[in-house]
């Protein structure tokens, strides 16, 4: 009796359990992930739009005072910056895009059974660490570097040619630094288009020009646009490559951030133009996405 | 930073990459500590906005009254800037640490987490602000606005003259007189270099003797300016004719804009940091603002032994890094007493060999030339003469009354010389 009365009543409690354990089921799930957000994301984001406003200088102290001349102040003074950030980001993505497509073209239907290797060797460069691929990029393009001295020993060019301390290495650097963010997506989507799209068009009459522009390329856009995003985004805030490689007349808003931070202790001016940034490169994202989209990348 | 450091992919963390930045820079950078200083900058603002508390001499003598001698001292000091050797496992050992802790019983840990002022000054300030102890019984500060901040706000322990009594004998006078530490309260030298130009005489074809010299249109695009604004900014004081000490915000105006003809002529290069020394020794410039230091270390090392470093007709600039107790030190009286340990002519000699800058100690000149008279090896003995007859370790009295300090700045005329200076700097 006493078993069956308990197996009667059993069932019951686990079902509540169970029903509320259902319910709560998602904001659990949501808990670490929001969690995350709120303290990394969030927090700090409310804390730098609260300094951003704040007026005084280190020494006497720091007051929120809704001082909005930051803003102003800043995007007169480093405007220039702020251009020189998105002009070189913005070229080194258009760099990497034009060199990761072909080469990720190539790997994904012509390397045959090798993929992988080529795939290893196109990455091999980039286990090694970031900063001493630049430095290595210092050196050889120093101005009676390893690449220019023969050159310019024959006659080939002129003794006051050079690149490094140019835009030209600055977007050169950014462009190589990120190029795996540019190809490997690129190359994912190239890799899992369906072949007999392929020969479906090739039997329709297209030739091969017509192959890729109709079907090959239209296909490999979620990567070609995730690719952009992940390239575009660090290249744009990155100030290493212009540190290194850069010189006189290319700084970019990352390096002032940076030095309003650590250097000047201008903690309201330094929010500010990070604000300003994080604002404009959102806006930038959202026209982006306007145009082309990202129901691809979803469905990816 | 807080934004751009989230979109770097992991393996471009800040403190990743100043890690690896450190190997390639010369003693005056190396790197900063860690990637917590982005995040110190930034947990900083949240932090700072309240008032210090105002120190009173009461504080200070309750330091010297209660403090006894602890045993250890933890000294924060620049990279390569102290004598090194290697003990038996490969280990860096500190000679002159060693025979300290063999003469007072006091163990130093040493450790070189400066690089430059302005970032561990940014490093440490929000620690002092709330009033805990950094961890350091000695820091080491250049003269400038970072050491005027830690006077300002009172964070530096005021130094008891009753336990410095080799810093009063053996110090150079021109030491017992700085303007950064009037009446020597809070601060000792541990030592001094110049600013100036170094050149690499095969590129340049001449002799570089002016402050002119970095504006020859010959020159164009090989010439290094410093990025830091106190350098730059205080030798186009100097190079246009101005004392620095007695200069107006309007004669930083005109500095200022003969360094912009400077960069808008397309002569500079570009503002460098530490790396200087490296684009000067590889071609790259050809003529570079210079610490006088670096220029002798890197004739030592092997390719670069041409590298000649001048001070200026116009005149150069002297700074002083300056040894100090923050507040909040646990173990200050091991660490005056090091801080005047070192003021002993033996002492600074040992160093005085190993580091090539200006000795705060003029008298450790007899005591080098003793050890060269009595060194049997022809090398060792030869090294031992270069350094105590190097004008830029033991300088007659004449380069010094070319040089200037850099201009003591007030919180606000700093504002207005980072404006100002900049505005050329950054661009």
């Amino acid at each position: 009796m006493q078993a069956v009365a308990a197996a009667g009543a059993g069932p019951r409690k686990p079902a509540l359990r169970v029903r509320f354990a259902r319910a709560a089921a998602p904001y659990l799930l949501i808990l670490p992930g929001g969690g995350w957000l709120f303290l990394f994301f969030l927090l700090p984001i409310l804390a730098l739009a609260v300094t951003s406003l704040e007026s005084g200088d280190f020494i006497a102290g720091f007051n929120f005072d809704w001082n909005v001349g930051n803003y102003t102040f800043g995007l007169q003074l480093y405007s220039s910056q702020f251009l020189h950030s998105i002009e070189y980001g913005g070229a080194a993505t258009i760099v990497a895009f034009l060199v990761a497509y072909p080469a990720a073209y190539w790997i994904a239907f012509h390397a045959g059974p090798r993929k992988a290797a080529y795939l290893l060797i196109v990455l091999l460069p980039f286990f090694v660490s970031f900063v001493i691929r630049t430095l290595s990029w210092e050196t050889l393009l120093a101005d009676y570097g390893p690449l220019f001295k023969p050159l310019k020993d024959a006659g080939l060019l002129p003794g006051d040619f050079r690149v490094l301390a140019t835009p030209v290495a600055v977007t050169g650097g950014l462009a190589y630094t990120f190029f795996p963010f540019m190809m490997l997506p690129i190359f994912a989507s190239l890799e899992k288009i369906d072949r007999r799209l392929v020969e479906a068009a090739e039997d329709l009459f297209a030739n091969r020009f017509e192959v890729f522009r109709r079907v090959i390329f239209p296909l490999s856009l979620p990567g070609v646009f995730a690719g952009v995003l992940l390239t575009g985004i660090p290249a744009v805030a990155d100030y290493v490559n212009q540190d290194l490689l850069g010189g006189v007349g290319t700084t970019m808003i990352g390096r002032v951030i940076e030095e309003q931070f650590e250097v000047d202790i201008n903690y309201p001016l330094a929010a500010s133009l990070a604000f300003i940034f994080m604002v404009g490169l959102l806006a930038m994202l959202l026209a982006y996405q306007r145009i082309f989209g990202t129901k691809e990348i979803l469905s990816d | 930073m807080s934004d751009t450091d989230r979109d770097r992919p992991s393996y471009l963390d800040p403190s990743f990459l100043r890690g690896l930045t450190q190997a390639r820079f010369s003693r005056r950078t190396a790197l900063k500590g860690a990637g917590m200083l982005s995040a110190a900058g930034f947990l900083a603002a949240c932090g700072i906005g309240g008032k210090t508390s105002a120190p009173t001499s009461a504080h200070v003598n309750w330091v010297w009254d209660k403090a006894t001698k602890a045993g250890t001292l933890d000294f924060a000091n620049w990279p390569l800037y102290i004598d090194t050797g290697t003990d038996a496992a490969g280990n860096t050992t500190y000679p002159s640490l060693e025979q300290f802790t063999k003469d007072t019983g006091i163990k130093v840990n040493y450790s070189e987490p400066i690089q430059d002022d302005a970032s561990f000054f940014a490093k440490i300030a929000p620690t002092l602000q709330q009033g805990a102890s950094t961890g350091y019984d000695i820091i080491v500060i250049t003269n400038g606005i970072q050491m005027s901040n830690l006077q300002l706000k009172h964070w530096l322990v005021e130094l008891d003259p009753s336990k410095m009594p080799n810093f009063f004998k053996n110090a150079a006078p021109r030491l017992l007189t700085r303007s950064f530490d009037v009446g020597n309260k809070f601060t000792m030298p541990w030592q001094s270099g110049f600013t100036g130009i170094g050149y690499n005489p095969s590129r340049t074809g001449r002799d570089i003797t002016s402050f002119q010299d970095l504006f020859d249109p010959a020159f164009k695009g090989k010439v290094g300016m410093f990025a830091g604004n106190q350098d730059t900014g205080n030798l186009a004081l100097v190079g246009i004719g101005v004392k620095p000490e007695k200069s107006t915000p309007a004669d930083w105006q005109r500095a200022a804009d003969k360094l912009k003809q400077q960069r808008d002529g397309g002569i500079v290069r570009k503002y460098y940091d530490q790396s200087y020394i490296k684009a000067l020794a590889a071609g790259d410039t050809w003529i570079s603002m210079a610490w006088s230091g670096d220029i002798f270390q890197a004739n030592l090392s092997a390719g670069n032994n041409d590298l000649k470093f001048v001070i200026p007709v116009e005149g150069g600039l002297i700074w002083t890094d300056n040894m100090c107790i923050p507040v909040g030190a646990a173990h200050p009286v091991d660490a005056i007493t090091y801080m005047d340990y070192v003021y002993q002519p033996e002492v600074a000699a040992t160093l005085a060999e190993y580091i090539d800058y200006i000795t705060p100690v003029p008298g450790a000149k007899a005591i080098i030339e003793q050890q060269a008279a009595t060194e049997p090896d022809k090398d060792t003995k030869a090294a031992l003469l270069g350094t105590s007859e190097s004008p830029l370790v033991f300088p007659p009295a004449g380069e010094l009354a070319q040089t200037s300090y850099y201009r003591d700045l007030t919180t606000s005329e700093a504002t207005q010389w980072n404006a100002i200076f900049n505005s050329v700097i950054i661009t």
